[in-house]
């Protein structure tokens, strides 16, 4: 059979509609995807449509359009090779599949709605190729993290996995709080860091790693400890903040500055073979202190130094505050927003509880007014939190 | 007379002779505490003050959701639930 012979068979078998009619079904419920190649849909998406691509089309229809009785409505450049991207799908069971007639030329001669899509240079194109094609990233998705501001607070067992990837991910700006010097203890968990670095300020060790991993983004380093007098003046400076910091005083601060300055913070903490995740979106759900109001008495939660950590601990936790910032920076998934995720080496295993927002929180309930910053090495109880005689049974 | 599991996370777990798991019958969650804490004092007392009230560090998931969310102490337990012991933990 000839090509045209089998395109004309196809023109007997598959609904075609008119862009109109693709657009008013698209707005209830029907998908429209876009099969032409990557350097056509430059020039032009259909609004709402989503770029598939023909070569790759029967791999990413599936998580794209999950449920088989979806209406399908397949679009190219004139309405030829949807039809064949229609006759694939038919081939995969999906039941409801229809051509766009004329595709995406005649779209535009109805003057119906399209968009530019984001585009990358030919250097994101080679370094991000590999995410590019992930349609939940895309160029537009690229361009997200570009231009995105994420501050990691502390360079060591979470921030280290964390800066590693999201610098690898192509995060535009990326910058660094940490004051203290890289330590040979520190190597078995902080991968940022090396052993000849020994002695270094940390964020200089990390700028190191990071510059060679990716020069392509600007880094930005705060050798200092984050206190109530600074910490607006450097988390004013981005749009996402990482708690990996090892102390309660700051991680009691950050959640305070997240939430006067409408902040999200990507939560993590760990110790020995567990860990803890969450996403603090002011306004979208709890807060820091809705989970734990106030810091454990000193001694009560020793710090890694004191109770020891399993290297990939941190790691698998840094990774997952990582993960949980792209999908907030890109728009893809679902962020932990109003949700714990714990994991246990050991099993392993990982859990997801609900969290639930105290309404009478003085930081992120709907009617509160920013109380103030405190005194946070006296709010919890010395230097650190940690490392004091043990109070197991003190009265807090 | 519901009888749960009560997940203990590894920071306390010296205080329940290193189980990472412990069996309590109760009506409430407060029972089920009460009862873990005659065979495990200090474990309880990490969790709850001398007065009874949940420690403002430590947090309780009754199966997937804050105890608080779900009638605090008092929540009502069925047979098979799972109460989670929470802590706030700060490494990094």
């Amino acid at each position: 059979m000839s090509f045209e012979s089998r395109i004309d068979a196809l023109r007997r078998e598959i609904v075609e509609i008119d862009p109109g009619e693709a657009r008013a079904l698209s707005a209830h419920g029907a998908v429209l995807v876009d099969v032409r190649e990557e350097n056509e849909i430059a020039r032009g998406l259909a609004e709402g449509a989503l770029p598939l691509g023909r070569g790759f089309l029967e791999q990413r229809i599936g998580p794209a359009v999950p449920k088989r009785d979806t209406p399908v409505l397949l679009m190219c450049g004139s309405g030829t090779r949807s039809l064949l991207a229609a006759d694939a799908l038919r081939r995969l069971d999906f039941t409801d599949v229809r051509s766009v007639a004329g595709g995406f030329e005649r779209w535009k001669e109805q003057g119906l709605p399209y968009a530019i899509p984001e585009a990358v240079d030919a250097g994101a194109r080679e370094r991000y190729a590999r995410q590019l094609s992930l349609p939940e990233l895309g160029a537009a998705g690229q361009k997200r993290l570009d231009n995105a501001r994420v501050l990691i607070v502390g360079a060591g067992g979470l921030g280290a996995p964390a800066a590693l990837y999201l610098a690898a991910a192509g995060v535009g700006t990326l910058g660094l709080v940490d004051d203290d010097r890289v330590e040979r203890s520190n190597l078995h968990r902080q991968v940022i860091h090396r052993d000849d670095r020994v002695g270094q300020f940390k964020v200089e060790s990390a700028r190191a790693t990071l510059a060679a991993l990716n020069p392509d983004i600007t880094l930005r380093t705060h050798n200092l400890r984050l206190t109530r007098d600074n910490v607006e003046s450097v988390l004013g400076e981005y749009d996402l903040v990482l708690d990996g910091s090892d102390n309660f005083p700051t991680r009691y601060l950050l959640n305070d500055a997240c939430m006067k300055l409408g902040l999200t913070n990507v939560y993590g903490a760990v110790q020995g073979f567990e860990g803890q995740v969450s996403v603090f979106k002011p306004a979208a759900g709890p807060c820091y202190r809705c989970l734990f109001a106030e810091p454990p008495p000193a001694g009560a939660a020793p710090s890694c130094s004191e109770a020891g950590v399993l290297g990939v601990a941190p790691g698998i936790i840094g990774l997952l505050q990582a993960l949980e910032a792209m999908k907030l920076i890109v728009g893809f998934g679902e962020p932990l927003i109003g949700r714990l995720l714990l994991f246990n080496a050991k099993v392993p295993r990982l859990r997801e509880l609900k969290l639930a927002r105290d309404p009478e929180c003085r930081y992120c309930a709907p009617d509160a007014v920013f109380p103030g910053y405190l005194d946070y090495q006296a709010f919890c109880g010395g230097d650190s939190c940690s490392g004091a005689a043990h109070a197991e049974t003190a009265d807090v | 007379m519901a009888r749960i599991n009560v997940e203990i996370p590894e920071p306390l777990q010296p205080l329940a002779d290193g189980d990472t798991t412990l069996t309590a019958t109760g009506e409430t969650v407060r029972a089920a505490l009460t009862e873990c804490g005659q065979r495990h004092r200090m474990l309880v007392q990490r969790v709850l003050t001398r007065g009874g009230v949940l420690r403002p560090h430590v947090n309780l998931f009754l199966n997937d959701s804050d105890v608080r969310a779900v009638g605090g102490l008092d929540a009502t337990l069925q047979d098979g639930d799972t109460l989670t012991v929470v802590p706030s933990v700060s490494g990094g």
